[in-house]
This record gives structure tokens, C-alpha cells and sequence, in this order.
């Protein structure tokens, strides 16, 4: 669906020093990136801010056109196919609207019709289904300027894919979202990419929408690729400790196993940091042979603690 | 008490920072002082003595009103209208600072910045192609105090219309209506001398005169002595009068805001 | 070319809809868009209360000048008008979006907010040009009665193809835009009075460089059968047409060189 070859994109800055003069800085957006993404994925999209999520979005949706290397998406080269690319492909911006101010969001959700060239009949049915899956019923007839952010980003993902494009990407949706808005959306595209088979390229900064949401992960970093992988080898990468909780049959003092550290202590429960490297199940009976176990539980690290620690150790820079 | 003068020095850095967008807007104002100079020329010439103007004034007066364009403000609105409209206005309202006298500050600030970018261009421009009527150095003085009330005249104008849209949803109409009205009756279009009649008594009452025809004429030296004092006082009269209803009004929307709750 | 001609009424009839939902708000609006533009012909006839001729044109004449100009610089501005806003679509990252669908951003952004507000300020030139007509003491042969279509839909092309080329202006130098105003409004004021009120050089320029003279003047000169003040062959009173197809022509060239410098540097 996506297949990214070695772009980059170069930008030439003119910086003010001082009342008059201005200097002339060249900017690498995107320098030397290449992907592929087949059909069907959920891919997640992340990176600190300037590292190059939205140059590249603008690359493959055709709004930029790349300095070098090669884009091709649904088949086409974004910047040469734009119109024709723009009708396989649903875009949402998080942080603008695609829809129109002024408007009630029906009166834009026909605007997309037209543009889209959708059939009435399907029209009608698409826009019954989205209308159901997104609640979008209460305020059809409300002009977008005064709608809220999470009832404008739903009006955003309808019109994305009323004319139901095998591939969406979305910028940073749920920014400034509230907890249940959040949610929603996240289920929303949920069903979309198991449903309808939607490829779904997702940028964001919220690692809460990756967790729930995407098995792939591609991290940008100064305007290269810093990781392109599963989510869960992302924490192995990371060389990020597991926690280790144990529940003894009586409260007692800290534990002691070698190359485990006690982080806490509370009553009978403790949590054991377990260095990535080491065997836990080594641990697990290592701590069993001398200690009366009621309870064990092992917990990965969630992926804010993953890309801290990247960002730490300067694997990614924020 | 010291915010005023701040907030006028922080206008002025902001439309002195793209000098470029300026030197723009004065291209076009140029370009149209020289198309309204030769139409007033072939009046002048079938009629020489028109309203008390040579041919010379006439010339004179396009460009030294497409001069003050810029400082007057007669085309704009205020950024006022833009934080009406996204309600940010609210905010304000609460502030321990006279909205009306925080926008004077602003706007006085924004016409010292623009003086010159785009004041400069067209006079310049019109001096080298036709002869004009420049005033002495009492003449420049005169001029600069009667441009001054006009700025605080236009000011108190374009106030009003943009705290109407406090209270209607659509200001379009109200722009555009306001708009050709200040032009018009200004002297844009074409100097009040020549408005025939009772139109031209009525024109030169209304408070848009003292934005442009009156300083243009006090540029040309047309007043003398008392009658001098007698044009700053007309403008000097509605400044003040234009400034308390914008008092009133902003009162109103207070009171408006603590009611509807923003 | 084709889905851009499909889709502009569609377009422009769905903002109409959603415009027409106000109607008290809409009328006051076209009656203020009205007079409005009923000011520029008080103007005129301001002018001629004191003079019965200006630079040797008579009120009649003049005034058809000034129908011709304005029909033609409205429906222009009623069509492609909107496209003055590019900058701001620009500095607020809109033309992205636009850029997302499978429309030329010129249609949308030209049948954004279509409402008949503008069309109302049609009606001052309408009627001006309406009762100058039959006063006009002119030799109606077929060539004249045609002349007049000719120029007005020749004018309203060429103020089009102006108002697109200033536009493409905003997507390489945003800052410059606000002088090409001197070529759009500057333009349909200028156009509204006989050329030979102007300095003969600057009619040069507007032969030669900027064609203005072709909207309104050229064809008039044929119509009221005046001698050309530059002494230009009489041939170019025909050619109108010929210069809006090359003035398309030009400004489609721009705006894609406009867009493609956009697609390049981004915002």
C-alpha cells in the first residue's frame, strides 16, 4: 500500500540575525527514509516534535514533494497523481479540520460527495453507517465552528471515509482529546482496520493510542528512522526492565535474589525490578526455593517508560 | 496607568516588522492616487475654479489622501473584530485595563508604524510626475496635529463597528456597508468640494469628513488662523462624541457578557 | 479541466443552501453589496453635474464605459474572486487540506462562500449599462449590436484570468500580494473612464504589458467609432478575445508554476 524509498526532504531557512540580515540554514526534514507498508496494517507513527512525522505525512498524502528519493502509495507517486491519489487515500488532521467552517457538517459532508463523486445510493448508506458508528445524529445540523473538539474530530473521520478509501492517515487525532473521546476514536479505528480491512497509518504523540491500537511502530528521529518493528520487540530494544510483583504468604523483609532490586515493599506485596537480560522464570524459582510465594504476576513495561528510556540513553532525541 | 503607552510601542515594533507587506499595500495606493489625480485633472480642466480648488490642489489632494490611507485607516477594521468573533473578546472585558483606551494605544502605535512605509510612497511618487501644493514647515505642523485627530476620529469609528459584532452574528454586511460609506463621504471617491448642494453640506458634517478632507485640506493651507482652530475643533467634536459612545457600547458589553456568561 | 466544470455549480449551489438559510440577513446583504456598488457610478455622475464632457467623452459614453467595466470586473469577481483569500488559506495551513482532495484547490477556494451577495452588485451596472444603451448615439450595424456581448464576456475572461494570476502571486510572495490589487480593483476602477484621461505611456503599458485596454476601451473605440488617442492600428479593436484566451492562457500556466513552488517549500 505504502512503499517509502530513501526520501528526503531538505528545506532552506532564512533565519533573522539582527535588525537587517538574514541567514540562510538549510533544514533535513526527512533524510534518507524508506518503508513499506502492506495492506491492512495499523502502523504507528511516532517521534518528539521537528523530528519529521508531519514533512513525511505531507509526502505521502502529495501536499509536499519530496527532494529526493521515491513514494508510492495505493500505486500511485503523490506527487505527480495527487488528484487521482486523494480518492483512495482519507486524510484527518488533528489539529485543523478538513471540514468547513461556516457549515453545518451535513452541508460538508455532501461538499465531500460531490468532490469524491460517491453515488447517492452509497452515499446515502455510508453516511447512515457513519453516522450510527460515530453518533453523529445530535449535531448533523450544527455549523462546525461551534461544535467541540472531540464531536469535530468524529465529523473529521466521517468525512475521511465517506467515500471509503482503502487507506487512511491521520495526524496526531486525538490531541487535546478528553478520556472518552479518546476512547471512542480509538475504538472507532479499531473496527475500521479489522471491519473494512482499512490500511491505517497513524501519527501521534499519545503512546496510549499506540498501545491499544497498533502491532507495528516506526519511530522518527531527526529525520531518520530510529525503529521500524513490532511493539513488543520495542521493549526489548529498549533493554527496559520488567516488574516482577510478589505476593508472600506473610509480610516479611525485602527479598533478596541476586541481580533483582526490591523497588517496594507493602505488607505481604513486592515489586522486583528485573533486569532485562535476565531470566524471569530463574528468578521466579530462584525466589520460590527460599521464600513461601501465595502470588506472582510479571509486568512489562508500558511503552512510556520504553521510549523514556530511549529518549534517555539518547537512542532518540527530544 | 502604564500599560498605555507599552502597548502603543509594541503596535508600532509589530507594523514596522514587515516592511515588505507595507512598501506592497503603498504600491497599489500609489498606483491609485495617479488614476484618480488625471481624472480630477480633465474635471479641473472644464472646470478651473471648482469648489475653490486650482487644479494643483486637486492633484495635490488625491495623493495626500492616498497617503494617509495607511495611518487613517479608512479601509480596515480593527484585529479587534477578529477576537470578537472568536470570543476571546471575553477575556478582555475582564481585564483591569479600558478595552476602548488599550485599542486607542494599539491603533495609535500601528499609525505612527505605518506613517511613513506607506505615507511616504505615494506623495513621493505623485511629487515627481505632477506639481503639488507642499505646505511650510507651520503647514507640516498644522498637518501633523490634524492627522493625529483623524487617526483618533477614524479610531473611535471603526471601534464602533467592530463591537457590533458583539451583537450581531454576521458583520459582512456591516464591513462593507461601512466601508463605502467612510469611503464615499470621506472624500475617496471624489473631494467633498465637489459633492453639489445639500449633499455637500451634509457630507461635510459628518464625521468622515474630518478623516480625510479635512487634514487634506489643511495640508493644501486652505484654513487660516481662527479657521484653523475651528477645523481641529470639528474633528476634536467628534472624536469626542464617536469616543463616548464607544464607552457606552463597551459598557454595554460588559454588562452584556456578565448576563450570557462569554 | 472537465470535473473542475462539474463540480464549480455544484459547489458554489451547495454554499448558496447553506447561505440561503438566513434570508432577512442575506437580503440586507445584497442591498448593502448594491449600493455598494452604486457608489462608483455616483461618482461618475457627481462628475458630470459639473462638466458635460471629461477628456472629450460625453456622460453617455462614459457611462458605458463604466457598465461595461463593472459587469465585467463583477461577474469575474462573482466567479473567481474568492481566490484573493489564498493568502490566508496559506498562513492558516487550509490550502493543505484543500490540496487532500481530488479538486483543484482553484475551484474550492473560488466557490467558497459563493453567496448572491456578489451577484447583487451586478445590478448597478446592470442598469447603468441597461439605460446608456438606447441613449447612446451610435450607428447599430450587426458588427456593433455583437461587438457588445463580445466585450463584455471578453472582459470578464480577461479580469479572470487577472484575478487567478494574482492569486499565484500569494503561493511564491505572499508578502507582494497586496500591490497586485493595484492590477485587479485597480484595474476595474481604471477601466471605468476613457483611456485618454491617462498619460500616453501609461496606456502603453496597459496595451502591452497589463491589456486592460482590451476589457472595455479597445471594443468601445469600435463601438462609438472614436479615433484611438495612441494612434494603434484598428485592427486591435477586435482583438479582445484573442488577447483573454492568451491571458487564460498565461495565468493557468502561473498558478501551476504557483502551486508546484508551493508543493516544493511548503508553508
Amino acid at each position: 500500500m505504502i512503499e517509502v524509498t530513501d526520501i528526503r526532504k531538505t528545506f532552506t531557512v532564512r533565519e533573522r540575525t539582527g535588525r537587517l540580515r538574514r541567514r540562510r540554514i538549510t533544514v533535513r526534514a526527512v533524510d534518507g527514509i524508506s518503508f513499506t507498508v502492506r495492506s491492512g496494517e495499523f502502523v504507528g507513527y511516532l517521534g518528539p516534535n521537528g523530528a519529521g512525522k508531519s514533512t513525511t505525512i505531507k509526502m505521502l498524502t502529495g501536499i509536499l514533494t519530496p527532494t529526493s528519493g521515491t513514494v508510492r502509495v495505493a500505486g500511485l507517486d503523490p506527487s505527480r497523481r495527487r488528484t487521482a491519489l486523494a480518492r483512495r487515500i482519507g486524510v484527518v488532521f488533528g489539529q485543523r479540520t478538513t471540514l468547513w467552517w461556516d457549515l453545518p457538517l451535513r452541508d460538508s459532508l455532501t461538499l465531500i460527495r460531490h468532490l469524491y463523486r460517491v453515488e447517492p445510493s452509497v452515499h446515502r448508506r455510508r453516511l447512515a453507517e457513519l453516522v450510527e458508528l460515530l453518533d453523529l445524529g445530535p449535531f448533523l445540523a450544527t455549523p462546525v465552528r461551534q461544535l467541540s473538539l472531540g464531536q469535530r474530530m468524529r465529523g473529521d473521520l466521517a468525512a475521511a471515509l465517506l467515500h471509503d478509501p482503502p487507506l487512511l492517515v491521520l495526524d496526531e487525532p486525538t490531541i487535546g482529546l478528553d478520556v472518552v473521546s479518546k476512547a471512542t476514536v480509538r475504538g472507532f479505528l479499531e473496527r475500521v482496520n479489522a471491519e473494512r480491512g482499512t490500511t491505517i497509518l497513524l501519527t501521534t504523540h499519545d503512546l496510549g493510542d499506540i498501545e491499544r491500537l497498533c502491532r507495528r511502530v516506526m519511530i522518527i528521529d531527526r529525520g531518520r528512522l530510529a525503529y521500524d518493528g513490532d511493539l513488543e520487540k520495542l521493549r526489548d530494544v529498549a533493554a527496559a526492565d520488567r516488574m516482577l510483583v510478589v505476593d508472600l504468604e506473610r509480610p516479611g523483609p525485602p527479598v533478596e535474589v541476586a541481580g533483582v532490586t526490591v523497588e517496594r515493599v507493602e505488607g505481604p506485596r513486592q515489586w522486583l525490578r528485573v533486569p532485562r537480560g535476565m531470566n524471569a522464570a530463574a528468578v521466579v524459582a530462584a525466589l520460590a526455593g527460599r521464600h513461601p510465594v501465595a502470588d506472582i504476576a510479571l509486568r512489562e513495561p508500558d511503552i512510556e517508560e520504553v521510549i523514556t528510556r530511549l529518549y534517555r540513553e539518547g537512542r532518540i532525541t527530544a | 496607568m502604564s500599560v498605555y503607552p507599552w502597548v502603543a510601542t509594541y503596535a508600532f515594533r509589530r507594523y514596522t516588522a514587515y516592511p515588505l507587506g507595507a512598501f506592497a499595500e503603498a504600491v497599489t495606493n500609489t498606483v491609485f492616487g495617479f488614476v484618480r489625480a488625471w481624472v480630477v485633472l480633465a474635471l479641473w480642466e472644464a472646470r478651473p475654479a471648482l469648489g475653490g480648488y486650482a487644479a494643483i490642489d486637486a492633484v495635490t489632494f488625491c495623493f495626500i489622501t492616498q497617503a494617509m490611507i495607511g495611518p487613517v485607516q479608512i479601509f480596515g477594521g480593527l484585529e479587534l473584530t477578529e477576537r470578537i468573533r472568536s470570543g476571546d473578546v471575553s477575556i478582555d472585558l475582564h481585564r483591569p485595563v479600558n478595552l476602548q483606551v488599550w485599542w486607542l494605544a494599539d491603533d495609535l502605535g500601528r499609525a505612527a508604524g505605518t506613517l511613513l512605509l506607506r505615507g511616504v510612497p505615494p506623495m513621493l511618487a505623485g511629487a515627481l510626475v505632477f506639481p503639488l501644493r507642499l505646505p511650510d514647515a507651520a503647514g507640516w505642523a498644522a498637518f501633523a496635529a490634524a492627522v493625529t485627530l483623524a487617526v483618533v476620529t477614524g479610531f473611535a469609528l471603526r471601534y464602533l463597528v467592530a463591537m457590533a459584532m458583539c451583537w450581531l452574528h454576521d458583520d459582512r454586511g456591516l464591513q462593507a456597508v461601512a466601508l463605502v460609506t467612510s469611503m464615499f463621504f470621506s472624500g475617496m471617491v471624489l473631494p467633498l468640494v465637489v459633492f453639489p448642494g445639500a449633499l455637500g453640506t451634509l457630507a461635510r458634517a459628518l464625521p468622515w469628513a474630518a478623516l480625510i478632507q479635512v487634514p487634506a485640506d489643511v495640508f493644501l493651507g486652505k484654513y487660516s488662523g481662527a479657521e484653523l482652530l475651528g477645523a481641529y475643533g470639528f474633528q476634536a467634536l467628534w472624536a469626542v462624541v464617536l469616543l463616548g459612545a464607544g464607552q457606552a457600547v463597551t459598557a454595554a458589553a460588559r454588562r452584556r457578557l456578565v448576563i450570557h456568561g462569554g | 479541466m472537465g470535473d473542475a466544470l462539474r463540480l464549480y455549480p455544484l459547489l458554489a449551489w451547495t454554499w448558496l443552501r447553506a447561505a440561503a438559510q438566513f434570508p432577512l440577513s442575506m437580503a440586507l446583504l445584497c442591498l448593502g453589496s448594491a449600493a455598494v456598488a452604486a457608489l462608483d457610478l455616483v461618482a461618475i455622475l457627481l462628475l458630470f453635474e459639473h462638466t458635460p464632457r471629461i477628456a472629450g467623452f460625453t456622460a453617455a459614453q462614459v457611462l458605458f464605459l463604466y457598465g461595461t467595466s463593472a459587469l465585467s470586473f463583477t461577474l469575474a469577481d462573482v466567479l473567481l474572486g474568492s481566490t484573493e483569500r489564498l493568502g490566508e488559506h496559506v498562513r492558516r495551513g487550509t490550502l493543505d487540506t484543500m490540496l487532500v482532495r481530488p479538486v483543484s484547490p482553484l475551484v474550492q477556494i473560488a466557490t467558497e462562500d459563493f453567496s448572491p451577495r456578489r451577484m447583487a452588485r451586478l445590478l448597478p451596472a446592470a442598469v447603468a449599462l441597461g439605460c446608456v444603451l438606447p441613449r447612446l448615439e451610435v450607428d447599430w450595424d450587426a458588427g456593433r449590436v455583437a461587438m457588445v456581448p463580445v466585450m463584455l464576456i471578453s472582459g470578464t475572461v480577461i479580469f479572470a484570468a487577472l484575478w487567478v494570476l494574482t492569486a499565484s502571486v500569494q503561493l511564491v510572495a505572499l508578502d507582494m500580494h497586496p500591490a497586485t490589487k493595484s492590477v485587479t480593483y485597480g484595474g476595474a476602477y481604471l477601466t471605468q473612464y476613457p483611456m485618454t484621461l491617462y498619460a500616453r505611456e501609461f496606456v502603453r503599458g496597459l496595451t502591452f504589458v497589463i491589456p486592460l485596454v482590451f476589457v472595455n476601451w479597445q471594443p468601445a473605440l469600435y463601438v462609438l467609432d472614436r479615433p484611438d488617442p495612441l494612434g494603434l492600428p484598428p485592427l486591435l479593436r477586435f482583438a479582445s478575445p484573442a488577447v483573454a484566451l492568451a491571458l487564460c492562457a498565461v495565468a493557468a500556466l502561473a498558478w501551476r508554476a504557483g502551486l508546484r513552488h508551493y508543493r516544493s517549500t511548503g508553508s
